[in-house]
């Protein structure tokens, strides 16, 4: 036998492909999902069939169009489904930038899915989950000594609604002084997330948002320009999604400070910082992370996430409620915070995120932290100076500096000379069984690619992953047409989009996709 | 001062020194402390942060993370009858099984081409939700009910131009509190007075209330407290005739056997997914849904993504996509987009779909049957008891109904202190909530709950409160 030859330099990778219908087409009448246990004759006997007391005007009339399927076929369509899609466990996940997709330990999953966490009723009496509050409260304190804050709330859902909820500290902040009226604007960056200027919108606040000056700082000029005793607040990512720190951010939370605005920080990009700096020391008032994000746990398709927010002690007692307390030896919820916003999220939060959360603390440590914000950074710089090494691939901004824990990349010079986009390369990506994202929009920075390896993949992955862009960029300039038809070896083929914006056509559920489609 | 950092961490790779000093030297660096350079020494930590010393393997974290969270005492370990708002119901096995899928858990915000199923899937959660409420449009989900139902509220004010909306006055007040927070200041939230006797919404208060400032009237079916709101034409008239929105806020179990609100002229339906497949988790479970009929009008108010079937280049092949997307903060608007998209509940749409699919329409029937029965026959036992009504209000229950001990003596604090003695759970005091109601509980009853269960649950307040 000769040997095999395992020489080519990128995978031969094919997306799985299972042609699934649509799990309507897989009715067939009669069949059964799960059987629904029968109230016990005693019970029928005294009240019979239950449903004829229901008013006339509030009866179905006609049973849900729900399908009709056995178990095996519902369980054999959704392991389809799920084979066609590319979860973080399967790829080496760099391509996903601002999203911090590390590995989510499986350990934490199985700690979480313990009945002593999923069977709890948030309503139950405080004796009886001494131990998820117990988690809760040291989550809370190692949180503490992270960001330099002195109490975090986890009852955000994720981190736009920790945007929120600063958002409606800061309101309640300046109406409780009695400046809500005149404080009507909030400062932000071009490149912070969108929902750091959405999410303050829709608490009602006029948005100023700052561009970067040439090396891809927030501009100062422009920044103190725009705080003015109108500033609510201040929101901001640092680094932002550029990778680009602002060293100068002691002095825009001071402008503010002294302008007499709050200063919010979104720490979703604090991957590379864990350990290494904190939100206290530049000044902020209020931080959040996203446990989803730099606390490893998984981003099941978009959620349930976590957003942890913390604050200074001033601001404690606006902080939605309760909060988790710990006295004389027992954990409480604690309700007396009276300037609070109220709630944002029912009950608790999403505990068991949380609890995942503390689990990857607790594996790592501080100096496991340390580790984490060290090789994060180092990933990215090593896959940023090769990456550059190809032609038409650019970064702008602070040319040959470090980045922190991702950079936002240009194809600009490599679309002049191919006609190549870069979302024509983000297809071609999935052909080699990868992801890449390139940027919120608009795209202040041309053709851009946002990767963020986070401190997860080898060297190993990380030379692959590389490989495979310098791969793709070679047939930019050699081969164009294979990108511009891609992808090839995906579940399935290029999208004709052209319904998507259409009232006439568009199709967001399978009742309204047979009824605009009947005719033709 | 230098830290040492973690070497060899099993989640760490490049933590292995050798690695690292090659690929430092790749950069021209030294030592890790080269890393960093864009952060100021002033703003660095220079000590280390203090933290708990780690676990030292995984099987140290398993074990004392398993001792910490055996000291909950769980729904499975007591009889639980605790509602409003976050439900035990059966959880079949093979929703647990897709949700702990590592390629849906782990997978976030890919392109269609390398996430089609997860593309696919949540297409199909708003698919079959469409069909349980009868209504055209549903959203990827939100955070919770009351994140859904405030952004119902939202959504008519910038679809009417107005800046009240007014909210049923049985309504969860934590939810309120969610509402009012994410309303405020833009739409001011006016409550309306209910039936003593029915809990039903009093419409001569309605009536009194809405104006020409109205955007939405808000109620829900069955409400909070459980009874059924038979008068959803009546109340949705109201709100149209003065060219308001009428928002029904829905439990979806119910809808194997309750008519859905789109058929009592309900224009926007909200809700929580958590009963269909979801545990509790604490109130880790929580997820909710908007729906509307397709109309440009409600379609281009959502903030949330919605996902569209649309065909590829080749033929036969089904693909998917953002219907919309530009009226999200994800789009080129940024915060001219509504409101604000991002992480919400994805997984738990995925595994309402899954539930969904299992039941399909007879298991709903059934399991709206079950529950009728079920609560009807607690009930009935719990008006044998000196002392204690059954329901308060004269109404047909859904699931949840508010038990008056008015007449025991006793607090309901004092009686749910007992039972819990006993291994239950009684239901919510609602006593802080709804103080003109004296000592009332809320009770939930489901599938969950075999005869024996509720017996226990009666022989127990027999004996605490008749001795």
């Amino acid at each position: 036998m000769k040997r095999i030859s395992r020489d080519h330099k990128v995978r031969n990778f094919h997306q799985a492909k299972w042609d699934e219908p649509i799990i309507f087409e897989l009715s067939n009448e009669g069949e059964r999902g799960i059987l629904v246990p029968e109230a016990e004759e005693e019970i029928v006997k005294v009240v019979g069939d239950g449903v004829s007391k229901i008013p006339e005007s509030m009866k179905r009339e006609k049973l849900p169009n729900l399908p009709e399927i056995n178990q095996k076929r519902v369980l054999m369509h959704y392991l389809r489904l799920s084979q066609e899609t590319l979860g973080g466990d399967l790829n080496i996940e760099i391509g996903q930038g601002t999203c911090t997709m590390k590995y989510n330990p499986k350990i934490n999953e199985y700690i979480a899915r313990m009945p002593e966490m999923t069977e709890l009723h948030p309503l139950q009496d405080e004796s009886t989950v001494q131990g998820i509050l117990e988690i809760i409260y040291k989550t809370d304190l190692c949180m503490r000594e992270i960001s330099g804050m002195d109490q975090f709330t986890f009852q955000p859902g994720g981190g736009s609604q920790a945007i929120f909820t600063m958002a409606s500290i800061v309101r309640k902040y300046h109406r409780e002084h009695g400046e809500e009226n005149q404080r009507d604007e909030i400062i932000t960056t071009v490149y912070s997330h969108p929902s750091d200027a959405a999410a303050p919108a829709t608490k009602g606040y006029k948005v100023i948002t700052i561009m970067p000056d040439e090396e891809g700082y927030p501009d100062y000029e422009a920044f103190k320009n725009a705080v003015s005793e109108r500033t609510a607040a201040f929101f901001v990512a640092n680094p932002e999604d550029t990778g680009v720190f602002n060293p100068r951010i002691k002095e825009f939370t001071d402008l503010v400070r002294k302008a007499g605005g709050l200063n919010c920080y979104d720490q979703a990009n604090a991957n590379g910082l864990l350990g290494v700096t904190r939100a206290k020391e530049a000044g902020f008032d209020m931080c959040f992370f996203n446990l989803h994000k730099t606390f490893s746990t998984p981003h099941g398709c978009g959620g349930p996430g976590g957003g942890a927010l913390g604050v200074v002690k001033e601001l404690i007692d606006y902080l939605p409620k309760p909060i988790v307390g710990f006295k004389d030896g027992k954990y409480f919820l604690n309700y007396d915070l009276d300037k609070s916003i109220g709630k944002v999220r029912l009950f608790n939060g999403v505990p068991q995120t949380v609890l995942k959360a503390y689990a990857w603390i607790m594996s790592l440590g501080a100096e496991g932290l340390y580790e984490v914000a060290k090789v994060a950074v180092l990933n990215n710089n090593y896959l940023f100076k090769k990456l550059l090494e190809h032609k038409g691939v650019d970064a702008p901004y602070i040319r040959g500096k470090q980045r922190v824990e991702q950079v936002r990349y240009t194809l600009e010079k490599l679309a002049e000379d191919t006609g190549i986009s870069t979302e024509d390369i983000a297809r071609r990506v999935m052909d080699f069984g990868m992801h890449y994202w390139t940027s919120h929009h608009p795209y202040y920075v041309p053709e851009p690619i946002t990767l963020e390896p986070t401190e997860t993949p080898s060297k190993e992955d990380l030379d692959e992953y590389i490989r495979t862009l310098h791969h793709i960029f070679d047939e930019a300039y050699e081969n164009p047409e294979i990108i511009k038809n891609a992808p090839h070896r995906s579940t399935i083929h290029k999208i004709d989009e052209s319904s998507f914006d259409d009232p006439e056509k568009w199709a967001p559920t399978w009742r309204v996709y047979l009824r605009k489609t009947e005719e033709e | 001062m230098t830290i040492d950092g973690y070497k060899n961490h099993p989640y760490i790779p490049n933590s292995v020194e050798k690695v690292q000093k090659e690929m430092l030297k790749e950069l021209g660096l030294e030592t890790l402390e080269d890393l960093h350079e864009g952060i100021p020494e002033e703003l660095k930590f220079k000590s280390k942060i203090d933290l708990p010393e780690p676990y030292k393997s995984e099987y140290e974290l398993r074990k004392d993370m398993e001792k910490t969270l055996r000291k909950n005492k769980t729904c499975r370990d007591y009889i639980n009858f605790l509602g409003a708002g976050c439900w035990q119901h059966y959880v079949p096995a093979i929703c647990d099984e897709i949700n702990s899928r590592s390629e849906f858990l782990t997978a976030y915000a890919g392109e269609p081409y390398n996430d089609h199923g997860r593309f696919q899937t949540l297409f199909e959660y708003q698919s079959l939700v469409a069909e349980l409420v009868d209504m055209d449009v549903v959203n990827v989900p939100t955070f919770d009910w009351a994140q859904a139902a405030a952004t119902s509220i939202r959504m008519a004010a910038r679809i009417t131009g107005r800046e009240e909306a007014l909210v049923v006055g049985t309504i969860d007040k934590e939810k309120l509190l969610i509402i009012q927070n994410y309303c405020d200041p833009i739409v001011d939230i006016i409550l309306v007075d209910y039936d003593k006797k029915t809990g039903a919404m009093d419409l001569d208060d309605l009536k009194d209330k809405i104006s020409e400032n109205t955007a939405a009237v808000y109620f829900e079916n069955p409400s909070f407290l459980g009874f059924i709101e038979n008068q959803g034409q009546k109340i949705s008239d109201i709100a149209h005739n003065i060219g308001a929105i009428s928002i029904v806020g829905v439990d979806p179990s119910s809808l194997g056997i309750l008519a859905p609100p789109s058929h009592y002229g309900a224009d926007i339906i909200c809700g929580d997914l958590q009963p269909l497949g979801i545990h509790m988790n604490y109130g880790g479970g929580q997820s909710g849904f908007i729906s509307t009929r397709d109309e440009e009008k409600f379609v281009m108010e959502f903030p949330s993504r919605l996902f569209g079937i649309a065909p590829t280049i080749v033929e036969g092949e089904y693909g998917f996509g953002d219907v919309a997307y530009e009226r999200t903060s994800f789009g080129n608007l940024r915060e001219k987009g509504k409101e604000f998209v991002g992480t919400q509940t994805a997984l738990w749409g995925i595994t309402a779909g899954v539930y969904l699919s299992l039941m399909g329409p007879k298991g709903m029937y059934e399991l709206g049957q079950n529950i009728m029965q079920k609560s009807q026959y607690t009930i009935n036992e719990l008006n044998k008891i000196k002392g204690v009504k059954g329901s308060k209000f004269n109404s047909i229950n859904f699931k949840e109904f508010v038990v008056d001990f008015n007449d025991t003596n006793k607090t309901v604090e004092e009686i749910n202190k007992k039972l819990l003695e006993k291994g239950i759970f009684g239901g919510k005091d609602l006593s802080k909530d709804f103080p003109e109601f004296g000592q009332c509980a809320l009770y939930c009853v489901t599938e969950i709950h075999l005869k024996e269960d509720i017996d226990k649950l009666i022989d127990s307040l027999k004996e605490t409160i008749e001795g």
